[in-house]
């Protein structure tokens, strides 16, 4: 009885074990299955470059380049100012803070990490795109640049507490070699330390920029969504994520519009799928 | 320039890109405490939205996003468990061990808003739950899997091995030694992975919009089959969706909230250092 008991529990065991690739092929099939019933009415190079997005016009129109353009524009603009703060935020922490203020700093980050994107998305609306529309004497706030600040903050706690656990895993003899050869710490840092971390830090900065393409709420709220092709930052836009959140809810089941949708949830899947692959084979690239 | 003022002024720059992330966020969590603290009266959490969501109170969401977390966990904590054993105790075959990992990695990093789709596609249309709390808690739950298996992993890997032998040599079988020995030591870990996949799950909008969150629902969901209000989606509509809403209870809402998901961390953050301190190995 006991052996039996015993059976039927580990099988549970080994089914939740392979629950999480169940779930990651039933996803990427039901997006499969919606999707593809799109390409009965339009060709797929025809949805993925055309330029225009008139979901609802008669006949529609559903290509998605302006808002690829919106979505690349914006993850660019995070990644600009995200990488060198985020970067350099997990140096300070990792080789630099005294180890009284590193608990707290990190605390902030995690903080940060923990605010709801419909939170950092509701703030964003009422300070900053006031602030970017008075500072750039705009018509709307509401533009690619205020999504890209906004983004940035939500990018840099995965940047950085994965690239501090980069640098921290460095192995203590690289740092002290290089300082018994006389040089200073941050050449100790900057020659040796972020040379050996370097494939951890792009990691972090790959997964960063992940989460900013998949971001939905804040920049929903705050880009302005636009669907046109961008030709400026101080422009509103329209991303991927924003256009199924803003749109699904109208669309009707079976329509055009309802699968273009679906295809698009397919797009931000493989992308997401190749950015976690890259990264995950960067972080466990066999070290020295 | 010498090496020594070098290092200063890098070192100094360092400094700025740490304060450059710090202070915005203690800016912002200030600005809504002081906002939103205003609005916080007992009638607030417990009153229906009234007039047109300008004014009242935020009951229903709050229930709403309680029950519908409630019912994510429920699902999620027991696979999500059986999974972090599998990965921490029995597995032995590298490969799939290491396709499980992918597909985690993978998991986490799905957007929140495809989560959505597919709980629209796969919940509420394939097996016709329809918008309910169903639908939602069970597209919560897949997506906050990853978090829940990774730190019982740890945790379950952090319990010594010597602890194991010790049981196998008493006789006690592989499932016993994991149910009392191994759980037992590494329930603070689990946990704090739970409570965070709260704190997750109950700030989340994307994944909620199409399989659960009603614009406006004045009475209380009564079975799990019906649609129910959430905080999350509640602050995005009074703050996008609904003209001329008062500021306070915009800054309300958004202080609820941000209390609700601290409160989780927070919790979570005290088990941690308390098991920490107290590890009998």
């Amino acid at each position: 009885m006991q052996k039996f008991k015993e059976f039927i529990i580990e099988k549970l065991i080994l089914i939740s074990g392979l629950a999480s690739i169940f779930f990651v092929i039933l996803i990427f099939l039901f997006l499969l299955k919606e999707g593809l019933a799109l390409f009965k009415f339009v060709n797929p190079g025809q949805f993925l470059f055309g330029k225009n997005w008139y979901p609802i016009s008669e006949p529609a129109q559903l290509e998605i380049l302006p808002l690829i353009l919106g979505s690349l524009l914006v993850t660019l603009g995070a990644a600009v100012i995200s990488i060198p703060i985020g970067v350099g935020c997990a140096i300070f922490i990792a080789e630099v803070s005294p180890p009284s203020i590193k608990e707290i700093l990190k605390a902030g980050i995690e903080l940060l990490a923990a605010i709801p994107s419909v939170v950092l998305g509701f703030i964003g609306m009422v300070t900053l795109v006031p602030w970017v529309k008075n500072i750039f004497q705009l018509p709307t706030g509401l533009t690619a640049v205020s999504g890209s600040i906004m983004l940035a903050f939500m990018a840099m706690p995965t940047i950085v507490s994965i690239a501090e656990d980069a640098l921290y895993s460095v192995p203590k003899s690289y740092k002290e070699g290089a300082l018994a050869l006389g040089s200073t710490k941050w050449q100790a840092i900057y020659r040796v330390l972020l040379p050996a971390a370097s494939s951890g830090i792009f990691a972090a900065v790959m997964l960063g920029l992940g989460r900013v393409i998949g971001e939905t709420m804040a920049v929903m709220m705050i880009t302005g969504n636009a669907a046109v092709i961008p030709k400026s930052i101080l422009q509103p836009v329209r991303t991927l994520t924003a256009t199924i959140a803003a749109e699904m809810g109208e669309a009707v089941v079976g329509s055009e519009h309802y699968f273009a949708l679906f295809a698009i949830g397919i797009v931000l899947f493989v992308v997401s799928f190749m950015i976690n692959v890259t990264a995950d084979l960067f972080l466990h690239r066999k070290k020295i | 320039m010498n090496s020594k003022k070098t290092e200063k002024i890098a070192f100094f720059v360092l400094f700025l890109a740490t304060l450059l992330i710090i202070l915005p966020v203690g800016l912002v969590v200030c600005i809504i405490i002081q906002k939103g603290f205003p609005a916080m009266t007992w009638q607030f959490l417990t009153d229906i939205p009234r007039q047109g969501m300008r004014a009242g109170g935020i009951f229903p969401a709050l229930v709403g996003t309680i029950y519908i977390v409630f019912g994510a966990i429920l699902f999620a904590l027991p696979i999500g468990l059986g999974a972090a054993i599998y990965l921490s105790e029995y597995t032995k075959e590298h490969f799939l061990n290491r396709l499980i990992k992918l597909a985690i990695v993978n998991l986490a990093g799905v957007p929140s808003v495809v989560y959505g789709l597919f709980g629209f596609a796969f919940f509420v249309i394939f097996f016709k739950f329809g918008a309910s709390i169903l639908s939602g808690s069970l597209t919560l739950a897949i997506m906050i899997l990853p978090i829940i298996i990774t730190a019982s992993r740890e945790a379950l890997e952090s319990v010594p091995y010597s602890f194991r032998e010790v049981s196998y040599s008493l006789g006690a079988s592989k499932w016993q030694t994991i149910r009392h020995i191994v759980l037992g030591n590494a329930i603070p870990g689990i946990l704090t992975g739970t409570i965070l996949g709260v704190g997750r799950a109950a700030g989340e909008t994307a994944p909620i919009l199409f399989t659960v969150a009603a614009f406006y629902l004045p009475q209380l969901p009564k079975t799990i089959f019906d649609q129910a209000m959430a905080l999350p989606y509640h602050l995005y509509v009074i703050s996008t969706q609904v003209p001329n809403v008062d500021e306070k209870i915009r800054y309300g809402t958004a202080l609820v909230l941000l209390i609700l998901v601290f409160f989780m961390n927070l919790v979570a953050i005290v088990i941690r250092t308390q098991f920490r301190k107290k590890k009998k190995w």
